[in-house]
């Protein structure tokens, strides 16, 4: 199967040859900040108009369709007009903290972004904790959250923030749990790894039941993570107007509003990785020709196709239910989802020591 | 019903009285100014089992100071009606709380319904600068021989050190300017301070000064989600007052544009409720079906939500030929789309987990606090005016009226489901019947009401709409007042609240369903 290490190595070996070591890493990890970056908004675009057609045909609507054929501009329009907004700094706030937030998430959801693997070799942060990596990365996100509210000098964002540190920190727990889970069945935490041992069967069907399970509460705690419906609590409008960034303008509000989608792409994105077989197409045992068909469906394509139809289930879910109650989504994490997690745990663990996975 | 006086002293002993005989439903509560004979409040009460009515009315000679014992303790919505008169004719009502001005701010000169107010600008200028929260509440002794207490002590209605969050008055879920301040306790409501008035335009002010027809504009934009019904109230009153007898086509005509107003309220209500949840989907399907009322609407009065369809004697222009067809289709189509939103938002577990037990009043309270409408019927009390005292065709058509037990915020949203279907069971009936006729008797070009008091009241949309005219014989009235819908249901709010959290007192201003301009007016 084709590997984007072979370009990779090509342009490594070309950098090299026309510059001294030194120079060649700098250039490396310039231009892979830059295609990181760039993918990373690319996605978010698509994110955002993709979230406004699917909201619009579960609400019977046809969602923008003025701005370019088929709307396909307005979210070019939106981010323009949003980067000539003014970026207001607020009476009484605590000037370093306020601005540092927005960044801070930011590069929290890039660093996350940066250890998906698109498909063969092409992947940014790859080694042998990458499954590691990826939770702390993720998990100070938060930190933005929190700090965004604190700083603000609000009281909503105070509520909304404080709300987010509860939520974010104890579906963490879940997650986490979840993908030990995956861990236990693959026995390793490199990405790179996990998703070639996926070839040969996605690890939802060779997990069968307990990998089944982890799904689920992987996707109801990556729900809550990004903060979207029906967890979307810290912003919840009709409550707090909007939450902990109720005083960021332009760029900065920006930032958290791309991070929120690109999180919940990264959030997909690992579902797929780590459940679904992140690039590895789908192949069925016995049917040879089936399987060579699917071999060429480029990996990209198969990790994209994936990611979407998760980020679309969420978007589902999104679109019909209504707000949780703060205690409510708290009971539910910790009377309901660590019990299972657990339990779920402990299942897989006996599977793989019997020796009863595919 | 011309209202008994009684004098000042007799009045709470007379009140508590008459509450421990049953007559537990302050209807309303009248501030008027009777001028030379001084200002006075009328008490209109109402037996909540047997309907019986009752009212009583006291004087109170000095202009300088005038005291009235309070009520508040006898029905607790006498409360906000006692700061509103307060507010208005400036009558210190002895014993009562938290006597603030409810309307208007705090640094206002004079009491502008006292017919010697003093209007001019110099007195009350636009003021720049914002009003300054007034935190202290003035109890008064309650004094038995009426002899009049002074202010003893301030007590802080909310303490500096609570954590102090305002709700409003530019708040996505007070669906208006109302404001909210709440003490929080962690997420936990401690406290609730309501301010209303940030919407008022003194419409009951300004009434004294136009004729009656000119009147009926303004009442289309008091709750404009009754509109009709708010102008059929008046109508009403007017008619009955000039003993003008109406036709048969009018009444079925106007008891079908209220029913569709009816409808169309409960839509909003239940896309408000759904949005505030979170539920953003279910919020557009209801739009999505309350444009169709609208657009009848619009093809039959002009207007999609200030009407001004009702006219004394009749309605403004007939219906369109197309309407019956039209009303029909809607009704079928309205049918299935309920099912849809109860797949999708009522029978939602979250939805569930979120209103059911959450914000309980009880049936003691409602009727204490006069919640009337869906409110007071999903707390178990029997409120509706159309069953009460029937008026226009209500007591030719068969129809239920609905009522729940619990009186949490789920029982107050499936009362508003059922009755979309209510409604649309009282419009099937009527609507193949309409009788041929005249759609408006003529009256004289200028309209006077004989003197005396006249009131009439209907069902609105969310609560008995009721409309009280005092009449010298003139062009204008002497005293209008619109009994408001919403005032006791933000008034219960006090009780509801106490230990819910910030996301209750969401779901409970969305199923208490309030409209602010009619708590304003």
């Amino acid at each position: 199967m084709f590997s984007f290490n072979n370009i990779t190595t090509a342009i490594d070996e070309f950098l090299n040859s026309v510059l001294p070591a030194q120079g060649a890493l700098i250039v490396e990890c310039v231009l892979v900040a830059l295609c990181a970056v760039l993918a990373y908004v690319t996605l978010a675009i698509v994110m955002i108009f993709m979230e406004r057609k699917v909201c619009a045909a579960f609400q019977c609507r046809l969602g923008p369709m003025r701005v370019g054929y088929w709307g396909l501009l307005q979210v070019f329009a939106d981010v323009f007009k949003m980067l000539i907004k003014e970026i207001i700094s607020i009476n009484r706030s605590d000037r370093v903290l306020y601005n540092l937030a927005p960044y801070l998430v930011v590069m929290s959801s890039v660093l996350t972004f940066s250890c998906l693997p698109f498909a063969s070799g092409l992947q940014v942060l790859d080694f042998n904790i990458g499954v590691f990596f990826i939770m702390a990365a993720s998990s100070f996100g938060v930190l933005g959250i929190l700090l965004a509210g604190w700083s603000s000098n609000n009281k909503y964002s105070m509520i909304g923030a404080v709300r987010s540190g509860a939520q974010m920190i104890s579906y963490e727990l879940s997650i986490g749990l979840c993908i030990l889970v995956v861990v236990i069945l693959s026995g390793t935490m490199q990405i790179s790894e996990l998703v070639d041992m996926q070839r040969s069967g996605w690890f939802i069907f060779r997990g069968h039941i307990p990998a089944f399970i982890a799904f689920i509460i992987y996707l109801i705690a990556g729900n809550a993570e990004t903060n979207r419906a029906p967890f979307d609590l810290p912003e919840a409008e009709s409550e707090l107007t909007a939450g902990f960034h109720t005083e960021y303008s332009g760029m900065h509000f920006g930032f958290f509003y791309v991070a929120e989608f690109m999180n919940l792409f990264i959030v997909a994105g690992i579902a797929s990785t780590l459940f679904l077989g992140g690039w590895a197409p789908l192949y069925i045992t016995g049917l040879d020709a089936f399987n060579n068909i699917m071999d060429y469906i480029p990996g990209i394509v198969w990790f994209l196709g994936k990611t979407f139809f998760v980020i679309w289930l969420l978007m589902w879910v999104r679109w019909t239910f209504p707000r949780m109650r703060i205690d409510h989504v708290v009971s539910l994490e910790w009377k309901y989802l660590i019990p299972i997690g657990l339990v779920n745990l402990l299942i897989m663990t006996l599977c793989v020591v019997m020796g009863w996975t595919f | 019903m011309t209202p008994t006086f009684i004098e000042t002293k007799e009045l709470r002993p007379l009140m508590k009285e008459l509450h421990s005989k049953g007559m537990d439903f302050l209807r309303d509560l009248i501030g008027i100014d009777w001028g030379e004979e001084g200002l006075g409040v009328i008490y209109m009460l109402e037996n909540s089992s047997t309907g019986e009515n009752l009212q009583y009315a006291v004087r109170c000679a000095d202009r300088e100071k005038p005291q009235i014992p309070t009520v508040c303790d006898i029905w607790k919505v006498a409360e906000l009606y006692e700061r509103e008169v307060y507010d208005f004719f400036g009558i210190e009502f002895t014993g009562h709380p938290d006597l603030r001005r409810l309307y208007l701010r705090n640094d206002w000169v004079g009491h502008p319904l006292r017919k010697d107010y003093d209007e001019s600008e110099a007195l009350n200028p636009i003021r720049l600068e914002s009003e300054i929260t007034e935190d202290v509440q003035r109890p008064y002794e309650i004094a038995e021989d009426a002899e009049m207490a002074k202010i003893d002590k301030e007590t802080n209605i909310i303490h500096g050190d609570q954590y102090i969050i305002n709700i409003g008055p530019q708040h996505p879920a007070t669906h208006g300017v109302l404001r909210f301040r709440l003490a929080l306790d962690g997420e936990e409501i401690r406290k609730i301070d309501i301010r209303c008035g940030y919407i008022h335009r003194g419409i009951e002010k300004m009434s004294e000064k136009l004729t009656y027809p000119q009147i009926l504009a303004l009442t289309d934009r008091l709750d404009y989600l009754s509109a009709h019904q708010n102008r059929h109230a008046l109508c009403m009153c007017i008619e009955k007052a000039m003993g003008l007898e109406i036709t048969e086509r009018t009444q079925y005509i106007r008891t079908i544009m209220d029913e569709l107003q009816r409808i169309d309220s409960h839509l909003l209500f239940l896309s408000c409720a759904a949005m505030d949840l979170g539920a953003i989907t279910t919020f557009i399907y209801g739009f999505r079906d309350r444009e169709k009322i609208l657009d009848i609407f619009e093809e039959v009065t002009g207007g999609r939500l200030i009407q001004n369809y009702n006219t004394i004697g009749g309605v403004q222009a007939d219906i369109t030929p197309g309407f019956a067809q039209k009303v029909k289709e809607y009704c079928r189509y309205q049918r299935d789309k309920i099912k849809e939103y109860n797949d999708v938002f009522t029978n939602n577990v979250i939805t569930r987990k979120r209103m059911i037990g959450v914000g309980r009043l009880s049936l003691a309270d409602a009727i204490s606090y006069g919640c009337t409408g869906g409110t007071g019927r999903a707390s178990g009390w029997a409120c509706d005016v159309r069953k009460r005292h029937p008026y226009a065709l209500y007591d030719k058509v068969d129809f239920k009226e609905i009522i729940y037990k619990n009186g949490d915020c789920y029982d107050r949203f499936l009362v508003r489901i059922d009755e979309i279907l209510e409604s649309i069971h009282i419009i099937e009936q009527l609507i193949d019947n309409i009788p041929e006729g005249d759609y408006k008797v003529k009256t004289k070009p200028i309209i006077r009401l004989p003197e005396g008091q006249f009131s009439a009241s209907v069902e609105g949309s969310r609560g008995e709409f009721g409309v009280f005219i005092e009449s010298r014989g003139d062009k204008s009235p002497y005293r209008l007042k619109f009994r408001p819908m919403g005032l006791p249901l933000v008034a219960s709010m006090h009780k509801i609240l106490k230990g819910a959290k910030i996301a209750d007192l969401i779901a409970i201003g969305a199923t208490l369903d309030y409209v602010i301009p009619d708590i304003d007016r």
